[in-house]
């Protein structure tokens, strides 16, 4: 099958980018979308051209580094899915697909589909933790934790931490993956102790990294490769609700 | 150059203790004065930093990766043990150190597997207290499941994500002290080499991916995280980006290279699916329960398999092997399906698959009972293939998974190079020739929540901060230039091949000659071949922009040089130890069931390689290896 | 930092305000419409009904002064929010398709200050008579009916109830979200109750020009 692709190229995080138009013969679909770009990019080195830069690792879906938009969505058209685990077998021949990185102002891109994802790594600091030294930790079955705890728990950590969900955001806001985050902590009797300080911390933290904020409009769970719901989010604001009623506000002057 | 294991003597259930007593301590004022490199996030480079920051050193940790959460550990599914003995099943910390030395094939060090198996239970409590959601039962206590054909259900696991929630878990107590300030922390920068100086590391070159900045970083040690060179074979479960650079580096600057020619390969993998393939993905094991393995007994059969008739079907495993059948263990499976396909049985794209049949299950089963039980896996497998698995039969076929080999560590996990630190697949400690199902993510978090915590407290309580050398010492300088040098050799070569197309060839001579079987002739070949594709690398090479930039074809062509080196070593570990034993297998010694047939009375030891230069013989040394409670028994599937 | 403005300066707390004050002018468009649909019992129960708001005095004050201040800061913190999201992405997409969200999520920020606009037109008509056909400080059906009888006022107010129908749709919603009265088993729920809501809302109050149109009215 062939596929005209209009693809962001953008040579710094300080130049200019702009859409550039490329045509991909024979190709296989069995490929995923990242290996239709491997087969692009050796066709530009070898013309001498620099090749689309992506990111990308494990590509089986879990690492979270890969991600773009692919036709205006979030890794692409299929549901609960990554660029990596995309599949041509998906598009239609002669199709033609807008690629573009992840958009928004905590996301600078650093080159091509390329961005700087690092804000996410900092609202974790913030508060996405629970303070446990290591060798302090009592036997792991002291602590008893309802199996619907545990798999609500779950549920919310299963975030691989791509950024679709800020990208796909009409406010290009982090709540999805901050609530989750939140959530996965907030539901284990270990989270208790910190979470006040957690959603004060890293909501305070996510809006100093120019998200915006919540509108409540879906679009991030329903690109979210791991399918995490935004009634994590209804959880964040209710535990924002409560901390900010109740806690300390000496939480607030450490962030 | 005499290696000294330090390993305790003494019975082996004290042997950590004492050992954790007698290792001198630095004093609690002046672990801030000391400063401790950590390249890798995973879950061992992770958890040794978060732990070192926590006991108060001053930490930088480097990954190569945009955040320390990508880490390839990450995509580690089934699970981790521990001698928990949750089950009541007459598991305890002997029996997971006598399952894990057999499991080795007996080339593991005992006191190191034992301290491993004797910690295993504190990584579970830490893991849970830092929040890692397992499994439940709905009584709220913990789940466990047997694993890779363990007599014990001894398995602890989140869904089949376990790899991940422990990353994660690692990952937030790391980010905790970077938020508090006590790690830095460098993403998306690669460790380019190791500066060594007076016979001590004393720090490392990085190069920024972003800017493409080369600095140095100097510290009293430094601890290498980074994880298993399996992407030498370009085709295998590993992420893209993860390679032998930093343990090459440092091997090339005098630290020993341990066994590289142990590698282990999963059985049960999608197959390629033509020339654009990337990388292979796994499918669980535990599909080998209920599926069962054939191909056509007609080479090249065109009918779809639904079509062949019973007794057109061979089902090898059943046939070979009537006790076990199908649930022989990985490298007999493994090496089985290589057999039949270079008999020109294979079927799928290039020949390069066998079939795992449901029919039979779903048929004894129901439907319902076999989605159940792998409902998701067959999702998984028609997501990728675009073929129902209730259906048709899957295809699988076996690839490199995880390599036992790496960088040879003491005791104490560190090189023969004074104050280099190796923990995690990056050593080569623990699995001996073989590991076992659901121990990498163990050893991982043990060598860096539990071990290299202690153990780097007795290097440093013998050297002085004072001594660390300024980052602008000459002996950084020197590092430097040379990396800097390197990355420009590589722009300038424009020659008509891309770094992708180097890769490919030396994955696949490598996967032909030194991949399930191996015997002398073709090793031979291989170690022919591989200084000729080398030679060919860097008078062929096609790097386009320039070194000064984001430039990730500039990132693989220097981790694939490495590689192109590497192998040369890997192939001659594989030639020179003639024997069958775990993940190796040398056709010549075989049991007339065609079993690994070790040879105790000569290679009982572990071969560590010294580095000579590019293309010269290097330097065997080798660390025998006493078995005083497990004692070397031969195996049997039949 | 004090502990209200804390709240305030974090853009959670600034929705749950508009969600809370969202909910206050929701239970005054409630109230409101009630109050309005005594016109189908005729003139008198009507005027009755204004003169007894009337006479009730600083109460009713109470309930304006609420209404005033929840409206502003419905409006202040609304304003806030769309600012703080607009700049989270300062370069557009060339091409990006909306999944999940709808029409009316993405019109908030247009229909909501139309919806202001027409309520200064509303207060300007109804409360201070200084526009529109209707004169009388006591006869309020007069009043409606005179204005519902101009088709043009009938249109602007039957668009401007449209407008608040897609706000409610949207707002119900959200503003359960926001204070996080929302659980996965709740879902199926305050999806269907969000479009009951503005149907029934805008509906109600658009019954009363149509009727006066009609001739059932007046």
């Amino acid at each position: 099958m062939k596929l005209t692709l209009k693809i962001w190229r953008q040579a710094g995080p300080r130049e200019k980018g702009a859409l550039a138009t490329y045509q991909v013969d024979d190709i296989n679909p069995d490929m995923s979308f990242l290996e239709l770009l491997d087969v692009l990019n050796e066709s530009l080195m070898l013309k001498g051209e620099r090749p689309v830069a992506f990111d990308h690792d494990c590509r089986e879906g879990i690492c979270g580094s890969c991600g773009f938009m692919i036709g205006g969505v979030a890794h692409g058209p299929l549901k609960l899915c990554t660029t990596c685990t995309l599949f041509m077998r998906h598009f239609k021949d002669g199709d033609t697909v807008t690629v573009e990185p992840f958009r928004a102002k905590g996301f600078p891109v650093l080159q091509d589909l390329v961005v700087d994802r690092g804000a996410l790594d900092r609202i974790v600091q913030a508060g996405g933790f629970i303070s446990a030294r290591t060798g302090s930790a009592p036997e792991a079955n002291a602590m008893l934790i309802p199996k619907q705890n545990a798999d609500r728990a779950m549920d919310a950590a299963a975030c691989i931490g791509c950024g679709a969900c800020v990208a796909a955001c009409p406010n290009g806001s982090a709540m999805l993956f901050t609530a989750a985050k939140v959530t996965h902590l907030g539901e284990l009797p270990q989270g208790q102790p910190e979470r006040n300080h957690r959603v004060l911390r890293m909501v305070s933290k996510m809006q100093q990294l120019d998200f915006g904020g919540c509108s409540n409009h879906g679009e991030c769970e329903a690109v979210c490769p791991k399918g995490i719901k935004i009634d994590f989010i209804a959880q964040l604001n209710r535990d924002f609700l409560k901390a900010s009623l109740t806690d300390e506000m000496e939480t607030l002057k450490r962030v | 150059m005499e290696l000294k294991s330090k390993a305790p003597s003494g019975p082996i259930e004290t042997r950590w203790d004492r050992h954790r007593f007698e290792m001198k301590l630095v004093n609690p004022a002046n672990k801030r004065r000391y400063k401790i490199i950590v390249v890798g996030s995973g879950l061992a480079g992770a958890s040794a930093a978060a732990s070192l920051a926590q006991m108060g050193y001053e930490v930088s940790c480097f990954c190569f990766q945009d955040s320390p959460r990508r880490a390839h550990s990450i995509a580690a599914q089934g699970g981790i043990n521990a001698a928990k003995n949750y089950q009541n099943d007459g598991d305890s910390v002997y029996r997971l150190f006598y399952d894990t030395v057999k499991g080795g094939d007996f080339r593991a060090r005992e006191s190191n597997v034992y301290r491993l198996a004797e910690i295993s239970a504190a990584i579970i409590d830490q893991c849970t207290a830092l929040g890692v959601p397992f499994a439940r039962e709905y009584s709220g206590y913990l789940a466990n499941r047997s694993f890779g054909g363990a007599q014990v259900s001894r398995t602890f696991y989140a869904r089949g994500q376990t790899g991940q929630q422990l990353l994660l878990g690692a990952y937030s107590a790391l980010a905790l002290q970077i938020g508090l300030g006590s790690v830095k922390m460098y993403p998306r920068s690669e460790m380019l080499d190791l500066v060594v100086h007076e016979g001590r590391a004393r720090g490392i070159v990085v190069r920024d991916l972003v800017t493409g900045a080369i600095s140095s970083h100097s510290a009293d040690a430094v601890v290498l995280g980074t994880g298993g060179y399996g992407n030498v074979f370009y085709l295998s479960t590993n992420a893209k980006g993860t390679n032998v650079t930093a343990i090459w580096r440092a091997h090339r600057r005098g630290a020993l290279m341990a066994n590289p020619c142990f590698t282990q390969i999963h059985p049960t993998c999608i197959p390629v699916a033509g020339d654009h393939q990337s990388k292979l993905t796994l499918m669980s094991e535990s599909l080998r329960n209920d599926g069962r393995i054939w191909v056509p007994k007609k080479a090249g059969d065109p009918r779809a398999p639904q079509d062949i008739p019973e007794d057109e079907r061979d089902y090898y495993l059943e046939r070979k092997y009537p006790s076990f059948g199908n649930l022989v263990p990985r490298d007999v499976a493994s090496r089985n399906a290589k057999a039949i396909c270079d008999a020109g049985l294979g079927v799928g794209p290039g020949g390069l698959g066998v079939y795992l049949d449901f029919a039979e299950a779903i048929k004894r089963l129901g439907q319902d009972v076999v989605e159940a039980r792998y409902g998701n896996l067959f999702e998984m497998y028609e997501h990728i293939t675009g073929e129902s698995p209730y259906k048709q039969p899957m295809r699988i076929y076996p690839a490199i998974h995880y390599t036992m080999g790496g960088l040879w560590v003491d005791y104490n996990l560190m090189s023969n190079v004074d104050g280099l630190h190796v923990i995690g697949e990056a050593n080569f400690s623990d699995h001996g020739a073989n590991r076992l199902g659901a121990s990498a993510l163990m050893q991982g978090l043990a060598d860096g929540y539990f071990i290299l915590p202690y153990t780097i407290g007795d290097y440093l309580a013998r050297v002085s901060p004072k001594d660390r050398l300024p980052a602008d010492h000459p002996a950084f300088k020197v590092v430097e230039q040379e990396a800097s040098g390197r990355l420009k050799k590589l722009l300038d070569v424009n020659g008509s091949r891309t770094v992708d197309s180097f890769h490919r060839e030396l994955g696949k001579l490598v996967w032909e000659h030194c991949g399930m079987g191996r015997n002398e002739a073709g090793l031979k070949k291989a170690l022919q071949r591989i200084p000729e594709l080398r030679d060919e690398f860097w008078k062929n090479l096609k790097v386009t922009g320039d070194g000064a930039n984001f430039n990730q074809s500039l990132e693989k062509a220097g981790r694939v040089a490495d590689f192109m080196e590497f192998a040369e070593l890997m192939v001659r570990d594989a030639l020179v130890r003639d024997e069958s034993c775990g993940g190796h297998f040398r056709e010549e010694h075989q049991t007339p069931e065609g079993e690994a047939l070790r040879r105790d009375d000569q290679f009982s030891h572990v071969s560590a390689w010294e580095f000579t230069g590019v293309g010269q013989e290097p330097r065997l040394h080798k660390e025998a290896l006493e078995f005083e409670y497990v004692h070397p028994s031969q195996r049997s599937y039949k | 930092m004090g502990r209200v403005s804390a709240f305030y300066d974090s853009l959670v707390g600034k929705k749950i305000i508009m969600a809370a004050t969202g909910f206050i002018l929701f239970g005054f468009i409630v109230g409101h419409l009630l109050g309005n649909l005594q016109i189908f019992l005729g003139a008198e129960p009507l005027n009755r009904y204004a003169a007894f708001l009337k006479s009730i005095g600083e109460l009713l004050w109470v309930v304006r002064g609420v209404l005033i201040i929840s409206f502003l800061l419905h409006v202040i913190s609304s304003i806030q929010v769309a600012l703080a999201n607009r700049a989270a992405r300062p370069l557009g997409y060339a091409h990006k398709k909306n999944i999940e969200t709808n029409y009316a999520a993405l019109t908030m920020q247009i229909g909501g200050p139309l919806i202001f606009l027409y309520v200064v037109y509303h207060l300007m008509m109804f409360t201070f008579l200084t526009t529109g056909p209707g004169y009388s400080h006591t006869d309020v059906y007069a009043n409606v009916v005179a204005s519902f009888k101009v088709p043009a006022i009938s249109a602007v107010y039957i668009a401007s109830m449209l407008l608040l129908g897609f706000h409610l749709y949207h707002g119900t919603w959200s503003m359960l979200h926001t204070l996080g009265i929302s659980n996965a088993k709740s879902n199926g729920l305050r999806r269907a109750l969000a479009p009951t809501v503005a149907v029934l809302v805008a509906g109600g109050y658009i019954s009363i020009p149509v009727a006066v149109l009609a001739g059932l009215v007046g």
